[in-house]
């Protein structure tokens, strides 16, 4: 049973968590109300009431096409992040459920693949880009993408499976199910909690990536993080424009995530807890 | 247990993402290897031919190499014992009953949600900024003269951006572990005459020795790889002062346009995730019944 | 038709032999069930049935119909798990009805043999609820439901009634030994329970370590136990083994005499011993007596009786009722 909890103790819990939780927040608090300042507000120093001016997303949106790296970005966050899963799910299945000796060093062979360093192997990649024609085009970067999250989907997805019990599986194979309909409508549904969580921490790992989504796309491809990259080099100046440019790029993402937060965390265990 | 039908079809279920990954691991790195003995020029199509070992004895020799390495593992250990540390102090107070736990739980994870790019765009311009930056505000405040963080502090300035960055993701993951802390086993210790404590140090923490595990191995992954937040903020400077292995390597090799040594910095950077992989499994993988 | 033909059917988990020989024939429509201690492979053996694992060696045939190599869903078996393995996702009427949509059943003759089910079960009621909004035997019985409706070859059972409180376990078996009357269905029931073998099986098959002790009737397996093993795991309380002098009078290695063949008197007998425990059943009482030379024995007498912790007394065996055994724990 849990104890009652003295008010006291919790009103000061509570002011001392919500003081950390706001400066955790505090820069994106801040660049948001710096976003809404006039140039002059934002180059004057520190200063949390703006004059509520949109002009600097005007400009912005003005000044470089937003929308298409936007969808740029949806459309390989997603794709990949599909993909992922699709070439996953068996994968976790099998693993889960048939796990083998190996299985183990399977699994930590897939995460090594991920420590190996994107700088050092750029310029081959680029060039198989180059003589495939799969530079600066969106299929291009759903596959980079789906290679680089694949062994985090696996891993999340084979935490989760191994929480079903397999006996439930095994009464699907006596009750005639063959393997694809055993995952359709038995292990999936089971696993929806799991798969959306996945899907979710996916997406934002895809969104957010930043080296290869930079490095292998120049125009047509170039997603949100090409959009914030190339503004902030020659706008450093420009705190309220560069501002309202870092809204645009991480708002669909900030979005997503507050309201899919209770999914995205309830997954978000990596087997960690038992 | 299973019969062996099914396990045949387990590998053949495997094979897709095994296959996937074989591949992405194998043929960047064949290319790799082939380059790094090569002489390889982007600027000067006439140097080629086999290069011996000149590429790696160049790129060894750069005045940044051992910096670098020494760069990047402190980038890695220092965001680690940042977000472990503070991550394990935030998840002891969201364990706490609190008014308004949906929101600042929403409020936390946020940082998690912002792309490096921006991350870093946010840091150098609006916090750290000497002249209008928060920081300065705030020092001018208290009657101090403004750090110029990046130029004085370039290394500490990016660890400090990417534990901001991976706090979030390192105290929900702990949070979740210590909330399956049974309150029947801390009762026990209370029973016991286990003051505060002793309960977190002989119960909580090793309950949480799993979810450490977990942070430690998939936050290691992202952070031998940190890149734009370094490229954005100093540049690798002042010097070679905040220059990692990935920075130096995309330098030398795409920058610098010398394809060959780039290639063998890769290798370099190949081995020394190897190194850190296998010092992590035996330091912390038996946590880990994967 | 439901046979099952067992031959030489032996399994090697990672070299370590869990059956090492075991050939068996169940007849069709027949209630056979494996008895024996935890770890004595009944699972493995009936999951080797069922084609969830896969034989080592040997062959098993349905009908006369070689299925070795056929995997678990084209054997036309059901199965009820110890855990009852329902699909939490699904209502009962569809945990019910999942083997007929597998089997692609036209979906009006699935509904009404669902409701069939469900009315045999009294279900009816429930159909609608997801299974974690049902109490155990409620959960016990849909298991049951989603084995019956597609009419299988034969139903697996393994350990079905363990997960259920003692009261619940005396209704279940006789309401699965009710079903067994009605659908004449071949059945294979694992337990480790001896009571559950002996008050539900056509025929009983006693296993210890993967090895068929003895195959035969409840009567049977009581009357004439093949060896020391089989006379020691069936009958409740168990049966009392003496050896060395005590044996040595009947000519035999050991003996064994059931506690309920034995008199108990306070003057005269074969055996002096002291009462130590006595348990009350209220229709019975077990009497714990401790024999000079024998150990702890057991006696089954009367449930109203004066005989008290401490007192003396004098065992003697219904000489008709002996069971001796050679050294190597066969009957003689």
């Amino acid at each position: 049973m849990a104890r009652a909890v003295s008010m006291r103790r919790k009103l000061t819990m509570t002011v001392l968590v919500w003081v950390v939780a706001l400066i955790m927040f505090f820069p994106i608090l801040y660049t948001i109300i710096t976003s809404l300042k006039t140039e002059g507000e934002a180059a004057a120093g520190f200063s949390m009431l703006p004059s509520f001016t949109f002009e600097s997303y005007a400009l912005v949106l003005d000044q470089q096409d937003y929308f298409r790296p936007f969808f740029n970005s949806v459309i390989i966050s997603i794709g990949s992040t599909v993909l992922a899963l699709l070439i996953s799910i068996p994968a976790a299945w099998a693993m889960a459920f048939t796990p083998t000796p190996r299985t183990r060093d399977v699994l930590m062979w897939m995460l090594s693949t991920k420590m190996m360093p994107a700088a050092g192997v750029l310029v081959p990649m680029y060039l198989i880009f180059l003589n495939t024609g799969l530079l600066d085009t969106l299929l291009g970067l759903t596959i980079i993408l789906t290679l680089v999250n694949l062994p985090i989907v696996v891993w999340m997805l084979y935490t989760y499976f191994k929480e079903i019990p397999v006996d439930i599986l095994e009464a699907a194979r006596m009750d005639g199910a063959t393997l694809p309909k055993e995952l359709v409508y038995v292990l999936l549904p089971m696993a929806v909690p799991g798969i959306a969580s996945t899907l979710l921490l996916n997406v934002i790992l895809a969104w957010n990536e930043a080296f290869w989504t930079l490095r292998l796309s120049t125009t047509n491809a170039a997603p949100l993080t090409a959009f914030i990259a190339s503004f902030s080099s020659p706008q450093g100046q420009f705190l309220a424009k560069l501002s309202a440019a870092s809204v645009l790029a991480i708002l669909p993402i900030l979005l997503l995530g507050w309201f899919s937060q209770k999914q995205l965390v309830r997954g978000l265990t990596f087997g960690a807890v038992k | 247990m299973a019969t062996r039908q099914t396990h045949r079809l387990a590998r053949l279920m495997m094979t897709p993402s095994v296959a996937a990954l074989l591949l992405w691991m194998l043929v960047p790195l064949a290319l790799t290897i082939w380059f790094s003995f090569q002489r390889y020029r982007l600027t000067n199509p006439a140097i080629s031919g086999f290069a011996g070992f000149s590429n790696f004895s160049f790129f060894v020799t750069d005045p940044a190499f051992w910096p670098a390495i020494l760069n990047t593992l402190l980038i890695a250990g220092g965001v680690l014992v940042l977000t472990a540390g503070l991550g394990i102090g935030l998840a002891l107070m969201l364990d706490q009953p609190i008014f308004g736990q949906g929101i600042v739980r929403i409020l936390m994870i946020s940082p998690f949600f912002v792309m490096p790019p921006v991350a870093a765009v946010i840091w150098k311009h609006e916090l750290m900024n000497p002249t209008w930056g928060v920081f300065a505000s705030v020092s001018r405040f208290f009657g101090m003269e403004p750090v110029n963080w990046l130029g004085s502090f370039p290394l500490l300035s990016i660890i400090l951006i990417v534990a901001w960055q991976w706090l979030p993701f390192a105290t929900l993951i702990l949070l979740t572990a210590m909330q399956s802390l049974s309150e029947e086993q801390k009762e026990a210790a209370e029973m016991d005459g286990a003051n505060v404590f002793r309960r977190f140090w002989y119960i909580i923490l090793p309950h949480l020795a799993r979810a450490i595990t977990v942070v430690i191995l998939i936050q290691t992954i992202y952070l031998l790889g940190v890149y734009a937040e370094i490229q954005i903020t100093t540049g690798g400077g002042p010097g070679f002062a905040s220059t990692n292995l990935p920075f130096l390597i995309y330098n030398v090799g795409v920058l610098g346009g010398n394809i060959g040594a780039g290639a063998a910095g890769g290798l370099v950077a190949v081995v020394l995730a190897n190194v850190v992989a296998i010092f992590l499994m035996r330091a912390v993988g038996r946590n880990l019944d994967a | 038709m439901g046979s099952i033909t067992l031959e030489h059917v032996n399994k090697t988990f990672g070299g370590h032999q869990v059956i090492p020989d075991v050939s068996l024939e169940i007849k069709d429509g027949e209630f056979v069930v494996f008895v024996g201690p935890s770890g004595c492979g009944k699972s493995t053996l009936l999951r080797l049935i069922a084609g969830l694992e896969d034989t080592t060696g040997g062959h098993i045939k349905l009908d006369g119909v070689d299925v070795t190599d056929k995997g678990p869903a084209h054997r036309g078996l059901a199965m009820v798990f110890q855990s009852y393995a329902l699909y939490p996702h699904m209502t009962v009427r569809q945990n019910i009805g999942f083997p007929l949509k597998m089997a692609n059943m036209d979906k009006a003759a699935a509904e009404q043999k669902v409701n069939d089910a469900a009315r045999v079960l009294n279900l009816t009621d429930y159909l609608d609820r997801k299974p974690r909004m049902l109490s155990g035997g409620q959960r016990q019985r849909v298991a049951i439901g989603r084995a019956i409706v597609r009419q299988p070859k034969a139903f697996l059972f393994d350990e079905p009634l363990s997960n259920l409180d003692a009261a619940l376990r005396v209704n279940m078996r006789i309401e699965i030994t009710e079903l067994h009357q009605q659908l004449k269905t071949t059945m294979v029931y694992v337990t480790h329970d001896q009571v559950e073998a002996m008050t539900m099986a056509d025929r009983i098959v006693v296993l210890n370590a993967g090895r068929v002790e003895q195959f035969g009737t409840p009567l049977e397996l009581y009357k004439a136990p093949a060896n020391k093993f089989v006379a020691g795991f069936i009958g409740s309380p168990k049966m009392n083994f003496f050896e060395g002098a005590a044996a040595g009078k009947y000519q035999a290695a050991s003996v064994g005499v059931r506690p309920e063949h034995i008199r108990i008197s306070r003057d005269a007998g074969d055996w002096q011993g002291r009462v130590g425990v006595a348990e009350h059943l209220g229709s019975d009482t077990f009497l714990h007596v401790h024999v000079e030379g024998a150990g702890l024995q057991t006696v089954r007498t009367e449930g109203e009786n004066s005989f008290n912790p401490g007192d003396e007394v004098w065992l003697t065996p219904d000489p008709a009722r002996i069971y001796r055994f050679d050294g190597a724990g066969l009957a003689l």
